[in-house]
């Protein structure tokens, strides 16, 4: 295999900022990624993901900080000059060239031989599973097909860098998955690095070594999978995590690392992930399926069942608490809408978050 | 079985794309067939009845008198180069424009002179051009001239005001094209490392290019029945005696429609034949969509 990312030690944003207009798209926004990464950029829409991604390529001027390539500055560069491969939502492939020309498109703009493309548009295509459909147009092609292609297209030029924006998000349910591992392979192949954006937290979670999870143009925390998984150090990121139970409370005590929070009449103890001080206002977060009815009279959050959904090993519940928290847990048998419910969780498996979160 | 072939008319109808909604073409077809159709077939059989001599006999008298078949060439002369004018003034305009985000007050003041008229137009170039008018009052002040220069009832009255009265069209049809094009596909070109230009030449120009083959033959033929200005600010006699004159002439002066009507096919003639021409290119260009994916 000949394609071989160009080779750099770092990719640096520095105090990254984009406004638009009075709106803050992105604010400060500083990241170190190495060489051969795998970085998802993860958050909801709006959260300034894309706009990262557009000021990496260089699509977008940013209005303060800079990116650095090593040594390097690339942010006053335009998209042409930095050379970076980039896969769009809408895969932008050019619809009169046929998936060859299409794939030999960055090879051409760099002057390379015509000997030397087909080569290369050759392996690429290879790489990506697409030989035997080279000389067709894109509309021609399937949306998965269309996808190796835009893949094709970015990575034939060995870019440094290969930014992914969004890529499966117009795929059937199927074929993403499928999509997903071909992406993580054809990275582990090329040695690439790669900076990709989404918002969806499994395929943050399955594909990236380092997740950089953006909220409200900030970034909220960088870890690896496991680490935001479990540990996510902000209430925002828990949600984004699953943690989709989130009960106000009072903190009751503090100390080593856990806490306890009284709830209602309940005290629940969790680990606490923010500073907390005795007596201030504090959030649990509880992963739906960590939450369970325990007998009545033991400790827990009570409420009342909504109502339950059959999911074959398990009962999904749906349960309101006295002040309206909407609380969903799993149960092992069906309970009637109505009935009220004592839920608790392993002190283990539960977060808690300082209110200035 | 006979009752599997007895599905009801109406439904078959339906079936094919024929409801009650398509009774709602007729005013259309009737507009149609009342101010186009008629007329046409109309002018098309008078034009082979001629005043004296064969069915022929106008066909043969217009290509057999150079004052007549002459004016083909005129008429060429002048509505291929302003169609081609037209085109690139609007390509590099519209190319501007579509990035601009307050398009709209720029694309009213361009499309003022549409709204104007042609005889408006004319008259207005009449003062502005003329030896004491602004224009050659201002080349001259600026020492860049010593003399007028005459740009009325001549060739280049005529070009200048067909242009401008011309541009508007030309302009929102290729802004329109334009815009159709998925910014995506610059941004990608711009990645995979081409500049403005091969991102121009490589993309954007080859995705325009049919609808510019469109603009072309709608501004030709907009062009090519030029009257007014030809009159006004050309030289009708000499050098802008373009075919429609030929045709007013035929009828107005002579008085002999049949003649008249034969110009005025051999001038639909010749429309079509640039339009077939340019459409037959157009046919070997990509016509697909001109977005980058399944989106």
């Amino acid at each position: 295999m000949t394609i071989n990312a160009a080779s750099f030690r770092e990719l640096r944003l520095d105090r990254l900022s984009r406004d638009f207009g009075t709106h803050n798209a992105l604010k400060d926004v500083s990241l170190t990624i190495g060489k051969g990464e795998f970085i998802a950029l993860l958050g909801p829409s709006g959260c300034g993901k894309s706009t990262t991604l557009n000021l990496i390529a260089g699509l977008l001027p940013a209005t303060g900080g800079g990116i650095w390539l090593d040594e390097k500055r690339i942010d006053p560069l335009r998209p042409e000059e930095r050379g970076f491969g980039m896969v769009f939502q809408n895969y932008a492939l050019f619809p009169h060239m046929s998936v060859n020309k299409n794939i030999g498109f960055g090879l051409k703009m760099r002057g390379v031989s015509k000997a030397e493309i087909d080569k290369r548009v050759a392996e690429a295509a290879a790489l990506v599973r697409l030989q035997g459909q080279t000389e067709k147009l894109p509309g021609q092609l399937s949306g998965g097909q269309q996808q190796r292609v835009a893949i094709a297209r970015a990575i034939v030029v060995e870019p440094p860098l290969v930014l992914m924006d969004e890529p499966l998000s117009n795929l059937d349910a199927k074929l993403r998955l499928e999509m997903r591992a071909e992406i993580r392979r054809i990275h582990n192949t090329l040695g690439a690095t790669t900076i990709y954006v989404t918002h969806d937290q499994e395929e943050a979670l399955s594909l990236a070594d380092r997740i950089v999870v953006l909220r409200d143009g900030q970034v909220r925390q960088v870890g690896t999978p496991d680490e935001l998984f479990f540990r996510p150090n902000h209430l925002d990121v828990a949600e984004f995590m699953g943690f989709r139970n989130k009960v106000k409370g009072k903190v009751a005590s503090v100390g080593d690392g856990k806490a306890t929070v009284t709830v209602g009449d309940a005290q629940i103890g969790g680990w606490a992930r923010t500073e907390l001080a005795a007596g201030a206002e504090a959030f649990i977060a509880i992963r739906p399926e960590d939450l369970h009815p325990v007998a009545a009279g033991l400790p827990g959050l009570k409420a009342q069942v909504v109502s339950t959904e059959f999911r074959g090993r398990e009962f999904v519940g749906f349960a309101r608490m006295a002040d309206g928290t909407d609380l969903s847990f799993l149960a092992h048998d069906k309970l009637t809408p109505g009935e009220a419910v004592t839920l608790a969780a392993d002190a283990d498996r539960v977060l808690v978050y300082g209110n200035a979160a | 079985m006979s009752t599997l072939t007895s599905i009801p008319l109406k439904q078959r109808l339906a079936a094919r794309g024929y409801d009650g909604l398509t009774l709602l073409c007729l005013p259309a077809i009737l507009f149609l067939l009342a101010l186009f159709i008629y007329p046409f077939l109309y002018g098309l059989v008078l034009s082979f009845e001629p005043k004296q001599g064969g069915m022929f006999a106008n066909y043969q008298r217009f290509f057999s008198d150079s004052f007549l078949y002459g004016t083909i060439g005129t008429t060429l002369w002048l509505a291929l180069p302003v169609t081609v004018a037209t085109l690139l003034l609007a390509i590099p305009i519209a190319f501007r424009v579509r990035l601009m985000k307050n398009q709209r007050l720029l694309t009213t003041i361009l499309v003022i002179p549409i709204t104007l008229g042609t005889v408006l137009v004319a008259q207005g170039l009449l003062n502005y051009l003329g030896p004491q008018g602004w224009f050659n009052r201002v080349l001259m002040t600026a020492g860049i001239i010593s003399s007028p220069v005459k740009l009325l009832h001549n060739y280049w009255g005529v070009m200048l005001s067909l242009v401008i009265t011309g541009f508007p069209f030309t302009f929102l049809l290729t802004l329109s094209y334009l815009s159709g094009i998925d910014p995506a596909l610059e941004q990608a070109g711009a990645t995979l490392g081409a500049g403005p230009w091969e991102r121009f030449k490589n993309i954007l120009f080859p995705l325009l290019l049919p609808g510019l083959a469109i603009t072309f033959c709608l501004s030709f033929v907009q062009a090519f029945s030029v009257f007014p200005s030809a009159v006004l600010l050309g030289a009708p006699a000499g050098p802008t005696r373009v075919i429609s004159i030929a045709a007013y002439q035929a009828a107005f002066e002579e008085y002999d429609y049949s003649m008249a009507s034969a110009v005025a096919m051999i001038m639909g003639l010749v429309q079509l034949a640039i339009v077939v021409v340019v459409l037959a290119v157009r046919g070997l260009l990509y016509r697909g969509p001109a977005g980058g994916g399944k989106g």
